[in-house]
C-alpha cells in the first residue's frame, strides 16, 4: 500500500493521472474514429464502386494488420509526413509532433475502422419505409437525417459501439511504446524504479478492469435512454 | 518509395511471419482447450464454479492484452518460489510467456463464444436424443458439440483473426515477430510507409486465408449442404 501512497513517496498520483490520461486519450480516438465513421459510412453505402472502394480498403486493412504496426508507421512516419506536407507550403523546420496527437490518432482511425461497421450495419437494418416516409412527408434532408434516421442508427448502434468503445480502451495500452505516459507506461516506469512489476502490472490490470466496467454501467444507461419507446 | 527496400525485406518479414503462425497457431489449441473447459464450466450449475469461470473470462476480456503478457513475462519471474520450481523452465522464456497469455486470452474469448453456442442448442434437439435412447455422453459429443462448433464458427473465425493481430505483442517482450521484425527494420531505416506496406500486405494475406477457410468451413457444417 505504500507504493500507492500519493505524494513524493509513493505512485499513487502518478497512477491517478495516468489514468485521467488514459480516458482522454480513449475519448479523444474514440471522436476522431466518429469522424472517420461519419466519413467513411456514407462512402460505403454508396453506389459508386470507387468510393465504395476506397471505404472498404479503410476497413479492411485496418482490421487486417495489428494495432502494434499501425502504432509504429504513425509513430515513426507522422512526424515525416507531417514536415513533408508543411514543406510544401515552405516551411522547412523541424516539426516535433506530441505523442498524444500521434497516439490518438492512430488509435481513432483503428476505432474509425470498427465504427463504420458498426454504423453501416445499423443503417442498412432501418427499414426503408422509414426513408420513404420521411421524403414522402416533406421533411427537409436535413430533418430527415438527424430527426428519423439518426436516432435509429443510434438506437441499433450503441450496444455494437460499446465494443468498440472498449476496444478502444484496451487499445490505448499500446500507445506507452510511443512513451505517451498512460496507465501501461506508468506501470512500466513504477515497475522499473521499484522493482516490482507484479504488483504494478497486476494494478495496471485493476485499473483497465474499473475503467471497463464503470464505462459499461454508464453505456448500459445510454442504451436504456436510446430504446425508450421499443 | 524505396522499393528496393521493400524487396530486400521482404524474405525478412517472411521468415518472421512463420512465427507469427507458429505462436498463433499453438496459442489456438491450447486456447480451444481453455474455452471448451470454461465453457463447460460455465453452464456448471455450482454457482461457485460458475462464478469462478465467469471470473475468469470477465478479467481476461477487461484488460489489454499487453498487460497480460507484462504480468506474466515480468511479473511471475518476480515469486521466489516459482523461480524454483520447473515451472521457471518454462517461464524464463518469453515464447512461452508469450503462448501463455495469448492462450488464456483467447481461452476466455473463445469460453463465450462457445458457451453462448450451447445454450442457442434448442432443448427439444437434446430431448429428442434422450427420447431415443441415446445415453447422455453420446448427446454430448455427437448432438451437443457438433451444433456448437457449427454456431460458433463465424464468431469463432472472428477471434482467430483478432488473436492474429494480438500475437504482434509478442515484439515487446523481444519476440522477433512480423511485428518485431517490421519495427526493427523501420527503426534502423526510417522507412515506415515501405515497411509498413509489405508487412501489412503479409498480414492482410494471413487474415484473408484465415477468412476464406472459415467461410468454407461454415459452408461445408451448415444444416442446408
Amino acid at each position: 500500500m505504500e507504493l500507492l501512497a500519493f505524494g513524493d513517496t509513493g505512485w499513487g498520483d502518478e497512477l491517478f493521472y495516468a489514468t485521467l490520461m488514459t480516458i482522454a486519450v480513449s475519448i479523444t480516438a474514440m471522436i476522431i474514429g466518429f469522424s472517420f465513421a461519419a466519413i467513411f459510412t456514407p462512402l460505403k453505402l454508396s453506389k459508386n464502386i470507387l468510393l465504395n472502394f476506397l471505404a472498404n480498403s479503410y476497413t479492411t486493412v485496418i482490421r487486417g494488420v495489428p494495432e502494434l504496426l499501425v502504432i509504429y508507421l504513425f509513430f515513426f512516419g507522422g512526424t515525416g509526413a507531417v514536415m513533408y506536407v508543411a514543406s510544401i507550403f515552405g516551411y522547412n523546420k523541424y516539426i516535433e509532433i506530441n505523442a498524444f496527437i500521434t497516439g490518438a490518432f492512430a488509435i481513432g482511425i483503428i476505432s474509425g475502422a470498427y465504427s463504420t461497421e458498426v454504423f453501416r450495419g445499423a443503417v442498412q437494418s432501418i427499414d426503408k419505409g422509414q426513408f420513404e416516409a420521411a421524403k414522402v412527408l416533406g421533411l427537409s434532408k436535413f430533418t430527415q437525417f438527424f430527426k428519423i434516421i439518426l436516432p435509429q442508427v443510434l438506437r441499433l448502434a450503441i450496444p455494437n459501439l460499446s465494443n468498440v468503445w472498449q476496444i478502444t480502451l484496451k487499445d490505448t495500452s499500446l500507445i506507452s511504446v510511443t512513451g505517451l505516459v498512460e496507465i501501461m507506461r506508468q506501470s512500466y516506469i513504477a515497475a522499473g524504479s521499484t522493482r516490482d512489476p507484479l504488483f504494478f502490472y497486476s494494478f495496471a490490470a485493476v485499473l483497465y478492469l474499473m475503467l471497463t466496467y464503470f464505462s459499461m454501467k454508464l453505456i448500459n444507461k445510454l442504451e436504456i435512454k436510446y430504446s425508450r419507446g421499443y | 518509395m524505396d522499393l528496393e527496400l521493400m524487396i530486400t525485406s521482404f524474405p525478412k518479414l517472411l521468415n518472421a511471419a512463420a512465427i507469427t503462425l507458429k505462436l498463433l497457431s499453438v496459442s489456438l489449441i491450447i486456447g480451444l482447450l481453455i474455452g471448451l473447459l470454461f465453457a463447460i464450466l460455465r453452464l456448471n450449475e455450482n454457482i461457485f464454479i460458475n462464478k469462478f469461470a465467469y471470473g475468469y473470462s470477465y478479467i481476461f476480456r477487461g484488460t489489454p492484452l499487453l498487460v497480460q503478457i507484462f504480468i506474466i513475462y515480468f511479473g511471475l519471474g518476480q515469486i521466489e518460489y516459482l523461480r524454483s520450481t520447473f515451472l521457471w523452465v518454462i517461464l524464463k522464456e518469453p515464447y512461452w510467456c508469450a503462448i501463455i497469455a495469448f492462450a488464456l486470452n483467447t481461452g476466455a474469448y473463445t469460453s463465450e463464444i462457445l458457451r453462448s453456442a450451447f445454450q442457442t442448442i434448442k432443448p427439444g434437439i437434446i430431448e429428442a436424443g434422450q427420447s431415443l435412447g441415446i445415453s447422455n455422453k453420446i448427446i454430448f459429443y455427437k448432438i451437443q458439440i457438433p451444433i456448437a462448433i457449427r454456431q460458433s464458427l463465424p464468431a469463432y473465425g472472428n477471434e482467430i483473426i483478432l488473436m492474429m493481430k494480438g500475437t504482434s505483442l509478442a515484439s515487446t517482450v523481444t519476440i522477433m515477430d512480423l511485428t518485431g521484425v517490421a519495427k526493427y527494420i523501420i527503426s534502423t531505416t526510417f522507412k515506415p510507409i515501405e515497411v509498413f506496406i509489405v508487412a501489412g500486405g503479409i498480414y492482410l494475406f494471413m487474415t484473408f486465408i484465415i477468412h476464406n477457410v472459415i467461410k468454407f468451413l461454415e459452408k461445408k457444417y451448415s444444416f442446408n449442404s
